[in-house]
Order: C-alpha cells, then structure tokens, then sequence
C-alpha cells in the first residue's frame, strides 16, 4: 500500500504555565497530512485523553463518528448477517456539554441540535451510503417526545433524502430500533443519528458482532480524518505479542478507502477475515493461542497471495 | 368432578390461619382498562385465569375512549381517575391513537394524576420461546418524571433548538430507594446505575449521587455503577451479568425496550408504573388491529403484568401460581398462539394455563 508513517507520541507535555498540554506536533503533522490512525490511549493523570478527542475533534471539525459493523466469519456470537453502519452526529447535541444548577437539588443539560451540523451529517450518510453500495438511510430519533430538536434533525435528513432519491430512506424511533435490533439485525442497513443515540447504537452494535475488539471506528471532519480502535489499552498483555490487531487493521482499512485506495482495502480486508474464517491461527480473544505477530504474519502471507 | 367442586366450596366456607385461607381473604378492586384492538381479548383472558386461581380480585371496567366535554374538547372520562382513586391499582391493555393525542394525554394524565415515578420491566428468558438469549433474568427500573422528557424545548435562533434535561435529587432519590426495595422485595443480588456521568457531569452526576447515598443505606444490597454505552455493549453479549438496572428517563426508555427484544418482545414483555399514590400494570404492545376479534391474540404480557400487579398487592402465592402456569404451557409447546409459533386460539391457550393453575392447587 502506497502509505507511509509519521509516528507522533501524544503524551501531554509541561508548557511553560505548569499546565499539561498535548505535544504540537500532533497537531502539525495532522495538518499536513489530514488522515491519523490512532490506538488506544491510556487516561494520563487529569484529563488528557479526554481532551486529545476533544482537542481533534474541534481542530479536524471531525463531524461524523462512523462505525461499520459486520459479522465476522469464524468469530462467533448470537448473531450472523450484521452487516450495519452507524453514523453518529459528533459536534452537538446531548454533549454539549452545558450544564447548569436551577437551584439545590435541581440540575439541567442542554440538548443542543443546529440545522448546520443535522444537514451535515445526513449529507454524508447519504454519500457514504452511495460510495458504498448501501441500500438504505434510516434516521433514528426520538421526535415524538424531543419535537423540537430530534424533530430539526429528522426535518434535515429528510430534506436531504429528497436530494438523494436513489438512497432509500426510512424513519425509526430510538427505542424501536433497539427492540428490533436483538431480535433481527439484518433489517438494518446504514443508520444516521443525533450525538447520544449515536453513541449507545455504535456500542450496542459492536456488541452484535463481537465487541469492541473487532469493531473498526472512524470519525470524519470537514478537515480530515481519523480512523481507530476503540477499545482499551489492555495492560495486562501488553508488550507479551498476544494482542488482537484486529480492530486497528479494519479501521485502517477504512481509512484506505476514505483515501480511494479501494484495491488495497479489499485485498487486506479480504485477508484478515480469511485467516478468522478458516480459525487455524488466531490470538487468544479470537478462541485461539497465536501469537500476535503469528496472526498478522499469517494476513501478511495472505495478502502476498492475493497480488 | 362435581363432587370435587362442592367439597372444595364446603371446605372454602371454614376459616383458617393457612395459607389458602379464600373465605377470609379480603377481595380486593382493581380498575380494568381493556384497551383496544386485541384488548378486550386479552383482558378477558387474565380474568378468566384469575378466576381459575381463585385470586382475590374484582375487576372495575373502564372504558377510556375520550369524550366530547362542554367545551367541544375531547378529554378522558372523569370515570377513570374516580375509579383509580378507589382502586390504587390498574391494569391497562394496549391503547390505540385516537384523534387527536388522547392516547399520549391518558399515560401522561394517570402518571401525573398518580405520580407514577417508576416503570418496571422485568425482563426473564422463557423457555419454549427461543431468542439468541437464554437465561436472561434482570428488571429495568426507569425513572418516570423528568430527564430528557420533561418537555421542555427552545428556539433560540433560526435553525438552533434546544431541549433541557432535568435531573432533581427528588426524584432520583425517589427511584433509587425504590430500586433497592425492589431488589430486597424480589430477593435480587445486585443494583446497577446506569449513566452517561462521565459527560453529563451534573445531571447524570445527581442521579449518581442519589444512588450512591441510597446504596449506602442499603448495604445488603450490591451496588454497581456502569456507562449507559458499556452497558448495552456488554447486553448484548452477555445479558446474563446483568440484575436490577436503575437510569433515569431516556436511557430507560431504551435500555427497557433492548432488554424486552432480549425475551421476544413487546408481546411477552410485563409492565409496571408505580407511584406514590397508586400503581397501573401494563401490556406495552400494540392494539394489533389486523387479528382484533379473531380469538388469535397472545394474552401472556398482559398476563404477566398482571402476575406483577398480584405481588404488589401482596397476593404472591396466586402470583406464583398463575406464573408458573403461564410458563408451563409456553415450555410444553402443545397450546401455543400464533405469534409463539403454534396454531393455538386465544381462548385455548387460556384454558390450557386455568387448567394448570387449577391442578396447582
């Protein structure tokens, strides 16, 4: 694959205040090349992973957290055929993160939906749907209850199906979804939503197809992008060449077709779920005792065949 | 046969300090709101297998079809509130909309009328009705009142709207302490807040604070504390860690309506709204329009609310018993309705659960 590497470490660094601050030169390098991979970050002391999200978010305007979930042959669980997207609405909404006391014992958030950031991301559902062979937008809200603002965001996803009539696009309650979900998954297709929902479908649905280990994530900005692995930094193997590369492969392999390098993304993908397929090498959380570098060599051979 | 019947009423007539003790057991009222579409159907149902349990139990029918008032608005019937405020306690079967929001006004109006702060769920895998989950055994405890839904929503400019979620440690207190009675109550292991605390520091962070000082006064009880997203992540994986789950209003309102899916669905999913002043029991499926009338509707969660309606009223051993039935007929798989995969009537698999609930005698 025609892509090279510029390793940045952000682990926060001491400015002149005293204050912890993320290294510049995360921020110059994404500059200059618009697409990241990131791993897993531990929580530093105080809040500096939080805000590395946070700081990426606002200076990429990622918008749009996109997370396709696909059953995996050979890895299993209680469902086969998932083949879904979310699409999550990551700048508002229930993260706005404002938040007032009225008076002792009494506290409030605001839930903040704009027309801009709704139009915006149902346009790139609707792209990404048509980029990618989709069948079908759902939007899924709450409108009945929360008129005003799910019911902007439902007006914006229909203005914009109407623009894209060769998209199918179809209207569902949260709660629905989600009863529908655990009993049938493969109804669903790609699915657009506010901030929140989207953040408890995107975990619900990695559940589906094996968790977090195995569920490929990237969040698209005005910007740029940057694709990663959403789980955790498991300390407990690390540096023992157990770990599952799973998750940090498929989101690169997204992220090589955000980059329209569609024949490598194939190739790689096609490889990883061959060797989970046929199950004879596989790290442990997979069911097997491969090594890590077993695993991935093992994809690496098969990618060499598949010239 | 006949015979049977007659010991049994001669034997009904002397008192005792047992535990069927039918002749000194007070008969309670309860407020019956059929509903419509398959309503009716199922309603008649649960009578009936009450009946056959001899439960204590008399049934107020009332009808809650909005009426014209002098105004030329349509409101709920006054009858509804003057029978629940006789009763304490409802059963309600599936509503349909009618015109206008008369369906929306008649939940809001009784949960106001009645301040029903809680909405239980509980959620148990049944055998005979297979879904990828077994032994799903957990009970989700939403917090009614406010939250996301307090309905409370702004312009601010063109194009920018707000809406307010509001969190008080009233409330959140209240449906604390009542998920770890609960938990006592039904001898359950553990209680679970589920949050988004780590975002919404202040409102989900009350909410947790409640729970927390509630857990502490509760110490026989486990408490647990776990993200709204890890926890559907982890449910849908493995349900079976998971026991009683409190949340306030939205996250309820999901988590509720996943957990049902784990089981099968609205149709066998009970009900319950409790509040300070009374309860209502419910089925929370639809009115299914399309088999209304045809003797093929599914009565068992309308029934099994109706089971959780009986141990709030401190009548378990009939719960007990009609439950059990219930889940006998469902696990023989030869009485079945259609919707459970078998050719079976309404009226069928009813009589097959009062046949089993009058050999547990």
């Amino acid at each position: 694959a025609p892509v090279d590497w510029e390793d940045v470490d952000v682990t926060p660094v001491k400015g002149p205040d005293g204050n912890f601050r993320l290294p510049p030169k995360i921020f110059d390098s994404m500059d200059r090349t618009k697409v990241g991979l990131k791993g897993p970050l531990a929580t530093p002391i105080g809040k500096g992973h939080q805000s590395l999200n946070l700081a990426l978010r606002k200076a990429f305007n990622l918008y749009a957290n996109v997370r396709p979930c696909k059953s995996i042959e050979g890895y299993k669980t209680p469902y086969n055929d998932v083949d879904l997207v979310t699409i999550r609405e990551n700048t508002e909404g229930e993260y706005s993160g404002i938040e007032h006391v009225i008076v002792d014992g009494v506290v409030q958030s605001i839930k903040k939906i704009t027309e801009e950031a709704s139009m915006r991301v149902a346009e790139y559902a609707f792209a990404y749907a048509r980029d990618n062979n989709r069948d079908t937008v759902t939007a899924v809200h709450k409108a009945n209850i929360m008129k005003m603002t799910d019911g902007l965001f439902l007006k914006c996803c229909r203005h914009v199906a109407e623009q894209n009539k060769d998209i199918k696009f179809k209207e569902m309650y949260l709660d629905t979804v989600c009863l529908n979900m655990v009993q049938d998954p493969t109804q669903f297709d790609v699915l657009v939503m506010p901030n929140l929902y989207g953040d408890i479908l995107s975990d619900l649905c990695a559940g589906l197809i094996g968790g977090l280990g195995v569920t490929p994530s990237g969040n698209i900005g005005q910007d740029g992008a940057i694709f990663e692995s959403v789980h955790g930094t498991a300390p407990d193997i690390a540096g023992e060449d157990k770990a599952n590369p799973t998750a940090l492969l498929l989101s690169a392999v997204m992220m090589l077709r955000y980059m329209g390098l569609s024949p490598y993304a194939q190739r790689i993908e096609m490889a990883c779920f061959d060797v989970i397929r046929e199950g004879r090498v596989l790290t442990g959380d997979l069911g097997g005792s491969s090594k890590c570098s077993e695993f991935t060599e093992e994809i690496c051979r098969k990618v060499r065949e598949s010239e």
